[in-house]
């Protein structure tokens, strides 16, 4: 964090050339995009680790910043080292002391980066069509990943949701990543008014999608997942859950997810996610720790 | 007095029987079993790797929200959620030897009996540097009163452990600071047979959400750490610190720099955790160590152990 120490850039002794770096990078550029502020910052080494669906924790603040806690993003692009040094990407809404302070960045200031931190999506091995839905700035990681999936030989539909015109991100872009592109506001500003939920059975069903990949709050997680259930399809979500490290060690973001041996377990969304399958996630226990979850035998704590 | 160097500072700390490379060390809850810390730095550079509190039984924890940031600190409220004892047996603590760490096994009962039990498991494992006993757990065996907080209690849960703990294991007794004295609790704990004490836990905290009008914290109540509760443990060491002079202490509570290990050396503690700074830059405990030994440097001091209680000297600056 001290700008100057060894630990800039540190890479794992134990993992040269994987996992997470600490970078200490410098902004290059800070945007308005409608609601929302889109950050490019140089941080060395970042790009070339990183996949769609990782995300990158970033310090709010300077040495002594009262605000502790990382502030987590999906990663949006990434540039590998060029001319310029490489580069990471991200979609912030400016709602809190910590997200404020990112968005009010000057080219050249210095923000410290970790990452590229949690499980990126599972691409699908068969050239299969594909639907990518994204609410609000949650479809900020689905561009890399249309790219990665057309690469593939899959057709990457887009549906981006949001309640206003002012809240939807990369609509304008949507249209070169996807094989087609669907939007819906809730204000009927663009788009279908309604959800993303209202077009998503037909364009399903029409286009005979085999994976339904999503990105946003978690009560469209939940209903993405349920659409994409009912049809057959594979579900992919990227949660978004409160973090205090992101990198795994303070077990405060945790979820209740079903394990593959049918016990639900309190996972931790920043390492054993933030992409989950679908069908895993309890998302009628978030917030609770559901009966018979693994290690709830024991008395629990009384606050 | 000459010119030292950082390279010139001698950081060979001794707890009871454990004897460290320095006196840095994590804290317990903040850096897991050590796995994850070491992808930004060699877990074996540090004094100690202390492991997240285990009990006997695997654990869920509490509800989510766990966490809430407040000014220069956190609300934690996790609820011990974690593996069990045989499986931290089976997997984290062979990990830590084989990548050559020195691990101070936290333990956290619910009953005497699970204390005795844990400190044996433990305790009899080659290659455990010290226990940590945590005793700010509800004791069901006394309707759910924490041990911590009364002075008979913590002494019967650290007698528990220290009885089946072998001789040559260190055993150090984390303390809470939300207690009518903490000078009480360290003497009755002393007396029950423990080689030293950490200080300080959590403070008890409470944030309330202004949307949903109620606590924010899935558990109510949560546990506040960081730099916000720097001034309380530096007190709590001193203070015990003077009241049983030569006790081992490990100082925890806010460490962000080196500065700040030095701060509770001063204060009487041999040994520093840090712990929620390692949210802020994970890189922590490592930057700690090379800045306390430029902080000692500078102010002429050869060994972290000389400045170990050099605040209580009456006359400051002479030594």
């Amino acid at each position: 964090m001290t700008p100057g120490t060894a630990v800039s850039r540190r890479r794992t002794t134990a993992q040269a050339g994987r996992g997470p770096l600490q970078v200490d990078g410098e902004v290059f550029s800070v945007k308005r995009v409608g609601d929302y502020f889109h950050l490019t910052i140089v941080a060395d080494g970042i790009a070339e680790r990183t996949r769609p669906g990782n995300f990158v924790a970033l310090s709010v603040g300077d040495d002594t910043s009262a605000n502790l806690l990382r502030r987590a993003f999906s990663i949006y692009r990434v540039k590998p080292a060029g001319i310029y040094g490489g580069t990471v990407e991200i979609i912030v809404a400016a709602h809190g002391p910590g997200t404020s302070w990112l968005a009010s960045r000057h080219r050249h200031d210095r923000v410290n980066v970790v990452g590229p931190l949690g499980r990126p999506f599972a691409l699908p091995k068969q050239p299969v069509a594909c639907a990518l839905v994204g609410g609000g700035y949650g479809s900020a990681p689905l561009f890399g990943l249309a790219e990665k999936l057309r690469e593939r030989s899959c057709t990457a539909h887009m549906v981006l949701g949001a309640s206003t015109e002012a809240r939807l991100f990369g609509a304008l872009e949507a249209k070169r990543a996807a094989s087609s592109v669907t939007v819906t506001t809730v204000d009927g500003s663009v788009g279908i008014k309604g959800v993303v939920t209202d077009p998503l059975p037909t364009l399903l069903a029409r286009h005979d999608i085999d994976v339904v990949y999503s990105c946003g709050p978690m009560g469209m997680l939940r209903a993405v997942t349920s659409v994409a259930t009912q049809h057959g399809a594979w579900s992919q979500t990227a949660v978004e859950e409160a973090m205090a490290c992101g990198v795994g060690v303070c077990m405060t973001c945790v979820l209740p997810v079903v394990g593959d041996d049918n016990i639900t377990r309190m996972v931790r969304s920043c390492v054993e996610g933030p992409v989950f399958a679908g069908d895993k996630v309890r998302w009628d226990a978030i917030g609770t720790v559901p009966a018979g979850t693994y290690g709830t035998s024991v008395p629990s704590r009384r606050p | 007095m000459t010119a030292l160097t950082p390279a010139d500072v001698d950081l060979t700390t001794v707890l009871a029987d454990a004897h460290l490379d320095n006196p840095v060390m994590t804290a317990s809850g903040c850096a897991a079993a050590g796995q994850e810390l070491h992808q930004f730095f060699d877990v074996s550079e540090l004094g100690a790797v202390v492991t997240k509190s285990v009990m006997r039984d695997p654990r869920s924890g509490r509800p989510t929200p766990r966490m809430a940031e407040t000014p220069s600190g956190m609300l934690n409220s996790i609820g011990l959620q974690g593996p069990g004892i045989t499986a931290f047996l089976a997997r984290d603590l062979p990990w830590l030897l084989q990548h050559d760490a020195r691990p101070i096994v936290s333990i956290a009962g619910s009953s005497l009996g699970e204390y005795a039990e844990l400190a044996r498991r433990v305790g009899n494992t080659p290659g455990v540097a010290a226990l940590e006993v945590n005793i700010s757990c509800p004791n069901v065996e006394n309707r759910g009163s924490v041990f911590a907080c009364d002075p008979f209690q913590a002494a019967r849960a650290v007698a528990a452990v220290r009885r089946d703990t072998p001789r040559g294991v260190p055993v150090f007794a984390k303390l809470s600071p939300d207690v009518t004295s903490i000078v009480e609790v360290a003497e009755a704990v002393m007396e029950a047979g423990a080689d030293g004490l950490v200080l300080i836990n959590t403070l008890l905290g409470m944030h309330i959400d202004l949307t949903t009008l109620r606590p924010l914290l899935g558990g109510g109540t949560g546990g506040l750490s960081g730099p916000a509760i720097r001034p309380v443990a530096v007190r709590a060491v001193w203070q015990v610190a003077a009241a049983l002079p030569g006790v081992p202490i490990i100082g925890v509570g806010g460490i962000r720099t080196g500065a700040d290990a030095l701060e509770f050396l001063l204060a009487g503690a041999s040994a520093v955790q840090v712990g929620t700074v390692i949210f802020n830059d994970p890189s922590a405990p490592r930057r700690v160590i090379a800045e306390l030994r430029a902080d000692l440097a500078v102010r002429g001091f050869a060994k972290a152990s000389d400045a170990v209680g050099f605040a209580h000297r009456s006359t400051p600056g002479s030594t």
